[in-house]
């Protein structure tokens, strides 16, 4: 019987739940035992000059190892290039200024403190709308503080000549933090003309490429291992400034160097996530048929321009949704600001396209006095159409959009509820009762034709090993990778060893973002399997004497025999040791033809004390299809902290700033990372619409929990309250802001 | 300053900084890493560990204040035949963890709120373990395997305490 789609407890837990993982902190390897300690000396200031640095004192006190400086350090080469340590000029707080290495942990923050930095206050350019007037420059040699723009679809003014109802709205998708429980963190050791650098990282490779790049090496002197890592959650990909500057300490020292941040430092130097603002226009028919749809999007990106800059080219690619609107449209500007960079976060751009539409639909659906369930069920596009190209270029492979949607609130009995909310309305409670919907569609595996790779190798003792470009933080690889080899050539789960994040052992690969794992690098680890059966049965064919069309695999045995005859059986090992003194090998590169689109709906059941504006959220319902399940278990887990981090977007979570660019938010006693005593358990319906585009049928899962819930759960908290006049309410939805928008409805009527 | 903690049953000894955190003790001089640091406010509880029995945040109890007492971190809470606590197999039963960071602190938590309630609501879950973050699980699995330990009755079982030989830390 296949393993596949079954309900496999972890292998990697066993380790966790005993000794612990072994993150970077953890390392305790012969390299690192003379490792000195490294602490950034960071910018308080928001924007400003540097006009000095005098280390002096801090290189006299005892245990100080060295002070590095931009001096120390190559210089950064673009006119909006960061440099991997403040030159002449901090663009946010918390940017690193200077690195001090110690002999013990503790003497870093007294030595930090000596460093002395002379700073020039510019006059800061806080957010967006500072940013858009351009009378202040982050980077001086560029004209404007515009760092990127782009647009797409088909939607202009004309567009909307034909609708009974036009409602435009500015909304804000707030910054947020991705706070993996391990921050940033890198280790390095320079020995023997070799660089080492251990990394909390979704990607050695690239981090490796990285660190070349900035410090001018060849990248093949370079070893880059992610050991366990804590959490990534985008915040992750490639390798930051600071763990660079880690590696060119060691480099430069001769010095091995080690780090490992404090959530204070955390929250201000690892990218940031969302911090969009949007403006939507939405119109339609009285009937509830949705004619055209734009969105227009200013990015915060942040001090510099990372992958924050470009985010919104996604979010513009998804702002039709899983609706089939004649003219959609989008446009955005990323600007810079005086504050942390913008990057990756579970979703990166997505969910902020579908927290747009799904906001905008139910604005549209209260203007028209129907049920948002009805309005969305009238422009679900229809499952023939697929592949349906959207007018913004998507071209989305599979979907039952409308199937989604009817078992979500079938499941959460959405008659019956509003029926309660009727009645509670009725009887005036204090406790409102909200329902707020989300049909999604999202994008995985965006860079689909990067590819993944797999190596995988069956030795003489008969067991496999799997080296794999794609990248674990928690989600279960070694798991599903093991299901796979084993369900492919029948070599047991517990013979199967699974290595990744180690450039040294897999030099050419990806890792992992974008929710591509399963889909390309299982894919390769699929297709490797695959050829080493094809090699095998070669193998196998000649040590039997017969041919390969009457060999068959006993995959309940793991072994090789003539059809039906398991007397003439070889076990693996046999066959692998046939083979050759490197075993049975195969190396595969998979690259699928397009990216696939994971869809689902979400139902939130919230309650409003119309009183305090406080929120509860009840229950969270939700179908998410993702294509063929591996492992139920694995994807639940995925579903599940997925929704969570919506959820903390809709009620919780927010990075704030105060007008001068100081961080309000910088300790998770500031920032509210959401808790267990808020959330409820989540109830998961499952569905599985196959996708072409890959042999296993299967799309990611990894961030379609977070895409799906947010707007679900915003939407909720506004439905609970839209009988006293209220039409929205920014995220977070905090009692402050629904108490707020309560008191602003009531004064209007 | 001089401290003797008993990490696990067996005697630490070692001469430190006043100033040393709990947690760095249990680090760096007793050479136990699965107890994780996730803040420096003691806000997400990756650093809890049993304190005499009680869970503590060890990045908030300075090692002096432990001398003479006995820490027990998820290294210890498995059985001298090395088998798995109530709570650890619950963990596992259950998938409640995933990239693992938080779950030494979640697991010594969870074995602290059951040796106080034996039996408790999924409320009284989610309200006891308020203060330990996950930043994966979205805390569904973590709640159905404390409930699941819970069930198992062993689960606020404290570790059966053993004889081990002294060690000496520098």
């Amino acid at each position: 019987m296949s393993i596949m789609g079954t309900r496999v407890l972890r292998t990697e837990d066993p380790r966790l739940l005993t000794g612990g993982g072994v993150y970077v902190d953890d390392l305790r390897l012969p390299e690192l035992t003379w490792a000195a300690f490294a602490t950034f000396v960071r910018s308080p200031m928001a924007h400003a000059l540097i006009t000095g640095i005098d280390a002096a004192a801090a290189r006299d006190l005892p245990g100080v190892v060295a002070v590095i400086t931009a001096a120390d350090l190559p210089a950064a080469k673009g006119p909006t290039s960061e440099p991997l340590l403040a030159a002449d000029r901090v663009r946010y707080v918390g940017e690193a200024v200077a690195l001090v290495l110690t002999e013990e942990r503790y003497q870093g923050e007294d030595a930090a403190e000596l460093v002395s930095v002379d700073y020039e206050p510019l006059t800061p350019v806080p957010a967006v709308g500072a940013a858009l007037r351009d009378e202040v420059l982050l980077f001086p040699a560029s004209e404007s503080n515009v760092v990127q723009t782009g647009t797409a679809g088909n939607c202009d003014d004309a567009s909307f000549a034909g609708c009974d109802v036009v409602i435009e709205r500015t909304i804000v998708n707030q910054r947020v933090a991705p706070v993996p429980l391990e921050g940033r963190a890198g280790a390095a050791s320079w020995a023997d003309g070799r660089l080492t650098v251990w990394c909390s990282t979704q990607n050695a490779q690239i981090a490796r490429d990285t660190i070349a790049r900035k410090l001018g090496l060849d990248s093949e002197i370079i070893r880059v291992v992610a050991p366990d890592v804590g959490g990534g959650f985008g915040a992750k990909v490639g390798i930051d400034r600071d763990v660079v500057c880690v590696a060119a300490a060691a480099h430069r020292t001769g010095r091995p160097v080690r780090w490992s941040e404090a959530r204070s430092e955390n929250l201000l130097g690892m990218v940031h996530g969302r911090a969009q603002q949007q403006s939507y226009k939405i119109g339609g028919t009285r009937d509830g048929h949705i004619l055209a749809y734009h969105l227009d999007i200013v990015q915060d990106a942040g001090g510099y321009p990372r992958v924050g800059a470009s985010l919104p080219s996604l979010t513009a690619q998804m702002a039709t949704g899983v609706y089939d609107i004649p003219d959609v449209g989008a446009d955005y500007r990323s600007v810079v600001t005086n504050t942390t960079p913008v990057a990756a976060y579970r979703g990166v751009g997505r969910p902020e396209a579908t927290a747009a539409i799904e906001r905008a639909v139910d604005d549209f659906a209260a203007e028209i006095g129907m049920d948002p369930a009805q309005v969305r069920r009238r422009n679900l596009v229809a499952p023939e159409k697929f592949p349906f190209t959207t007018p913004t270029g998507a071209v989305y492979d599979t979907g039952e959009y409308a199937a989604a949607l009817d078992k979500v609130l079938a499941a959460v009995g959405y008659a019956g509820l509003r029926a309660e909310q009727a009645r509670r309305r009725e009887r005036g409670d204090t406790l409102q009762l909200g329902l707020g919907l989300s049909c999604y569609v999202e994008i995985t595996a965006g860079d689909a034709t990067d590819g993944e790779t797999a190596r995988l190798v069956v030795d003489g003792s008969g067991s496999a090993t799997v080296y794999t470009g794609s990248s674990a933080q928690g989600q279960g690889h070694h798991t599903a990778w093991a299901m796979l080899v084993q369900d492919e050539l029948g070599i047991p789960m517990d013979r199967v060893t699974v290595i990744h994040g180690d450039t040294d052992a897999i030099p050419v690969a990806v890792g992992t973002y974008g929710s591509r794992s399963l889909q390309l690098g299982g894919t390769a680890v699929y297709k490797a399997a695959a050829e080493v059966k094809d090699k095998a049965r070669r193998v196998a064919a000649g040590m039997i004497e017969a041919s390969e069309a009457d060999l068959e695999l006993d995959l309940g045995r793991g072994a090789w025999q003539v059809r039906g005859d398991p007397a003439t059986g070889l076990s693996w090992a046999q066959v692998a040791q046939q083979a050759g003194p490197d075993g049975l090998t195969a190396d595969v590169e998979f690259k699928a033809s397009q990216p696939t689109f994971p869809f689902g709906a979400h139902v939130s059941v919230v309650e409003v004390d119309t009183e305090t504006g406080k929120a509860t959220l009840l229950r969270h319902v939700t179908v998410d299809d993702a294509g063929n399940i591996v492992n139920p278990v694995l994807t639940e887990g995925q579903r599940h902290g997925g929704i969570a981090q919506g959820a903390a977007q809709a009620l919780l979570e927010e990075v704030r700033y105060d007008d001068d660019g100081n961080p309000l938010t910088s300790t998770l006693a500031d920032y509210a990372a959401i808790t267990a005593d808020v959330l409820p358990s989540f109830e998961l319906i499952t569905m599985e619409t196959p996708t072409n585009v890959n042999p296993l049928g299967v799309k990611g899962i990894g961030e379609a929990g977070t895409i799906g819930s947010t707007p679900a759960v915003q939407n909720a908290v506004i439905d609970a309250v839209s009988y006293l006049g209220v039409r929205h309410i920014d995220m977070p939805a905090t009692p402050e802001r629904v108490w707020a928008a309560i008191g602003e409805a009531r004064a209007e009527q | 300053m001089k401290v003797s903690i008993r990490v696990n049953g067996a005697e630490v000894v070692a001469d430190v900084e006043d100033r040393l955190l709990l947690a760095h003790f249990v680090r760096e001089v007793a050479g136990l890493t699965a107890t994780n640091i996730g803040c420096d406010t003691t806000s997400c509880g990756a650093c809890t560990v049993l304190l005499d029995g009680e869970s503590v945040k060890s990045c908030t109890v300075l090692a002096a204040q432990a001398d003479g007492r006995e820490i027990t971190t998820i290294e210890g809470l498995a059985g001298p035949d090395g088998q798995w606590h109530p709570v650890q197999r619950a963990f596992h039963a259950e998938h409640g963890l995933q990239c693992g960071f938080c779950t030494p602190g979640m697991v010594m938590a969870t074995v602290s709120l059951l040796a106080e309630n034996p039996d408790p609501t999924e409320e009284q879950v989610r309200v006891g373990l308020e203060g330990n973050l996950c930043r994966c699980t979205g805390y569904h699995n973590i709640v159905r395997a404390v409930l699941a330990a819970a069930r198992e009755g062993q689960g606020g079982a404290a570790p059966a305490a053993r004889a081990q030989p002294e060690r000496q830390a520098s």
